[in-house]
């Protein structure tokens, strides 16, 4: 049977992506360039009981998701630059407490109020050191409309399996274009639901670790009665300051997502004719849609250029990343920043090869030709 | 059709121009299945002023999304021709509306020009569907997406009620246009 | 005379984190009979609380608790009630947390007039943080912040809740333990938003640097100022003069916000 397709906005790509997902609470406060993803869900939600409410604030917006998702509810919120920031402090409470929930960041350019129609992919770095405190962070990067929709299930699953707060972050370009998108069936995407306990209430502790680095969570109004706090606590959820309490949690909840077998489930890229690159494009979001062409463009000149398009930008695709460096001549960064994620390249590929940085911060896309100069200049 | 072809269509903002476009785009890649992208301008400049609203067909995935020097464009006011007009490729094309449009942008593309507002007033009888007489121009004059699947994506997107009027105005646009080709 | 206090409290739990002589500790009590005369049940029963010191309270008690950030318990509590609208949501906490930080989710959450129970409980100073003054601080009054005397202006959180939408508020103090619970479970009972202000004391951080020599002094005060609402009509406008009212300052019937938003589930799934 032929599927569902339509032209969609990859914000409302992203709206339905929630809704396959299992979405069914949004809290959300106006804003550009997300504003799109509030006004798909105000009028899907409640078509099946699911609830959409618009907050006073976005702070309102980011605990009205973690109260919800504490009873149950796969929630969602949407926001952009400023209104990223001014959830921050919460998003912390979601890693801390570890409360799955989704948030979407469009990301404009900045900083402050900025340019709010224009495009940028200046707050990656937000996405992984936005709230204080030391915490893990899983942050992903779709490049298309189709992708937007696959990632935001993605982003749920991955916000219930390991119990936190997982944010999809894309620019504007990618938010406000339109393009043709595949709906896909119910089962054809695999859809994770947070583990319930398998102990009754009296056996209850919500950060019970004899079940693994992501305890099971109960939700409120099921018979357990447990409490929840921002502040550093033992495992049977209260709060402690006892050394080697806070230490073994902290240190948990950081191993959840960054350990061994966890980054491979998260970490997720693309490579593009890497092969026998001897010069490599990383980039990410609309920039990498740019290299790509640039790839192409430079192939037929039989300049020996390759892709690299992390889908995971947090956790970083350290392994992968290090042994390219090895392999390359160079890698280029282009980004619409002033540097964020090269740096992150140069830190893993520890001096293998120069890692350059192409930023553009004009409110105008990189396009191909600029990438195509500065790889020719390398070459 | 070349492998990459694209669009521009601007002029004032309100006058549908956005809507113009996701329609042309909707007939390509949905009735038509090739790929395309739409994207428009944003914020102060969408809401009167010079808007625009850009489609990038294909017959193979489109990487880099947004127009790189347009085959066609569409300029319904002065503002906008001058503001928008400059991208056109060499050997491009260039629809004005005659009307608004009194200094000719000038480049190595060649310039149409039609009535459109008139048009859409005094032989639909309704200023509103301007922005479908327009569709219908480029589409007579660019060839980016069959007639019928131009007429199809239009009355795809029209309420009931306006379906005929939506369909005379793509027609008549579509045929004046291919009478200028003559 | 023995109330069973303890099938409420976590074991555990106790004892609490505040000073002798704080007003939380009746406050807290005053919730457990209100809770208890309305036969909640616990299960289906949320604690939602911000930061400082009244905001430890839910912690110490056998429900889903939910200890918040600074100033954010309404709009946890928002969250937790319009996903799962069948539980019953109580938020505690205190002046500076529902009032400044939290102001903004403090009166959208009275504009809505969402089911749920607010008490809050003014000592008139950030107690945990060692005494700056907070909205509530008396003009004049001596914090830590204001060595010369608070140069602002304060607010009535009543009057501010009333102003905002809440459809039922009401004021009593930690001296007037009885009507405490009275109040609450009235407020538990109204189908909107309840707010219930508790006049408190503070003696570690407040007292002391007002001239109030001991409790007893910050009691007799809280006992002194409180006019029932009945008996202020008969008295005269310089009788009242530094006399706070307490009872049912006001109630009223209006539309609930999870039933409208059912409203709208039922529009829209009819409209399908």
């Amino acid at each position: 049977m032929a599927k569902k397709v339509a032209l969609l906005q990859g914000n409302e790509a992203c709206a339905h992506g929630a809704l396959y997902a299992g979405c069914n609470f949004f809290g959300g406060y106006p804003i550009t360039p997300s504003t799109e993803v509030a006004e798909v869900l105000s009028n899907e939600l409640p078509k099946f009981g699911g609830k959409f409410i618009q907050m006073e604030d976005e702070i309102g917006a980011m605990a009205s998701i973690i109260g919800a998702s504490l009873t149950g509810a796969k929630a969602l919120t949407a926001s952009s630059g400023p209104g990223i920031s001014l959830k921050q402090e919460l998003i912390g409470y979601a890693c801390i407490a570890e409360v799955p929930c989704v948030i979407i960041s469009v990301m404009r350019g900045g900083p402050s109020t900025g340019m709010p129609t224009g495009p940028g992919q200046s707050d990656v770095m937000q996405a992984k050191w936005g709230t204080h405190g030391d915490h893990a962070t899983i942050a992903l990067a779709p490049a298309s409309v189709q992708e937007i929709f696959t990632e935001t299930v993605r982003a749920f699953n991955l916000a219930e399996k390991y119990r936190m707060p997982v944010q999809v972050v894309y620019d504007e370009i990618v938010g406000h274009m339109r393009e043709r998108i595949e709906f896909p069936e119910p089962g054809d995407l695999e859809i994770i639901n947070r583990a319930k306990p398998t102990v009754g209430p009296d056996k209850y502790k919500p950060y019970d670790t004899s079940f693994g680095d992501v305890p099971p969570l109960a939700a409120y109004g099921t018979g357990y009665r447990y409490h929840v706090t921002g502040l550093n606590k033992a495992q049977d959820g209260f709060p402690t300051t006892k050394a080697e309490y806070v230490d073994a949690e902290e240190r948990r909840q950081i191993r959840k997502v960054e350990g061994e077998v966890a980054r491979v489930d998260i970490e997720k890229y693309e490579e593009y004719l890497t092969d026998d690159a001897t010069i490599l494009l990383f980039a990410y979001g609309s920039t990498s849609r740019s290299a790509r062409y640039a790839v192409n463009e430079l192939r037929k000149e039989g300049i020996k250029v390759g892709l690299f398009r992390p889908i995971t930008l947090w956790p970083f695709p350290e392994k992968r990343i290090a042994a390219l460096g090895k392999q390359v001549k160079a890698i280029i960064v282009p980004e619409l920043n002033l540097g964020q994620m090269n740096l992150e390249v140069e830190r893993v590929v520890k001096g293998a090869c120069p890692v350059i940085s192409i930023g553009r911060v004009d409110g105008e896309p990189i396009n191909p030709g600029q990438i195509i100069a500065q790889v020719k200049e390398v070459k | 059709m070349s492998k990459r072809f694209e669009i521009r269509f601007s002029g004032a903002g309100g006058q549908g121009l956005i809507t113009a476009g996701i329609i042309l785009a909707e007939a390509a890649a949905i009735i038509e299945g090739k790929h395309a992208v739409q994207s428009q301008s944003y914020g102060p400049e969408a809401r009167g002023g010079a808007s625009k609203s850009e489609v990038i067909i294909s017959d193979s995935p489109i990487d880099y999304p947004k127009a790189t020097v347009v085959d066609a464009c569409l300029a319904m006011t002065q503002e906008s021709a001058d503001k928008y007009a400059n991208g056109i490729k060499k050997g491009g094309v260039l629809l004005i509306d005659s009307d608004f449009v009194k200094n000719e942008p000038k480049g190595d593309f060649k310039v149409y020009k039609m009535p459109i507002m008139r048009t859409a007033k005094d032989e639909i009888g309704r200023e509103i569907v301007a922005n479908v007489v327009a569709l219908g121009a480029m589409i007579a004059l660019t060839d980016a997406v069959s007639r019928e699947a131009g007429e199809k994506a239009v009355l795809a997107r029209v309420p009931e009620a306006f379906l005929d009027l939506n369909k005379k105005a793509y027609n008549l646009g579509f045929e004046k246009v291919k009478a200028l080709l003559k | 005379m023995a109330y069973d206090y303890e099938k409420y409290i976590r074991p555990g739990k106790l004892p609490h984190i505040w000073c002798p002589g704080c007003g939380h500790g009746i406050v807290m009590k005053g919730l457990i009979r209100a809770i208890d005369s309305c036969g909640l049940d616990k299960n289906n029963t949320a604690l939602v609380s911000g930061i400082g010191c009244a905001s430890r309270l839910p912690g110490y008690l056998d429900f889903c608790t939910l200890h918040t950030a600074h100033g954010r318990a309404a709009a946890f509590a928002t969250g937790v009630k319009m996903a799962k609208p069948e539980m019953n949501v109580i938020v505690m906490g205190g002046d500076g947390d529902g009032t400044a930080i939290g102001g903004n989710h403090f009166i959208h959450a009275c504009r809505r007039n969402i089911d749920m129970t607010y008490v809050i409980m003014n000592n008139l100073i950030y107690g945990m943080t060692g005494g700056q003054f907070s909205p509530c601080t008396p003009t004049g009054d001596k914090a830590s912040t204001t060595p010369y005397g608070n140069p602002d202006p304060t607010f009535d959180i009543s009057k501010l809740a009333i102003g905002a939408g809440a459809t039922f508020v009401a004021r009593t103090t930690a001296f007037h333990a009885t009507q405490i619970d009275k109040l609450i479970a009235e407020g538990i009972k109204h189908k909107g938003m309840a707010i219930i202000e508790v006049l408190d004391d503070c003696p570690t951080t407040y007292g002391r640097r007002n001239k109030f020599r001991s409790v007893i002094d910050m009691m007799k005060r809280l006992k002194d100022i409180a006019v029932p609402v009945a008996a202020a009509g008969k008295m005269t406008a310089e009788q009242l003069e530094g006399k706070v009212l307490t009872g049912v300052l006001y109630k009223e019937d209006k539309p609930e916000y999870c039933e409208q938003y059912a409203k709208v589930i039922a529009k829209a799934s009819g409209a399908k």
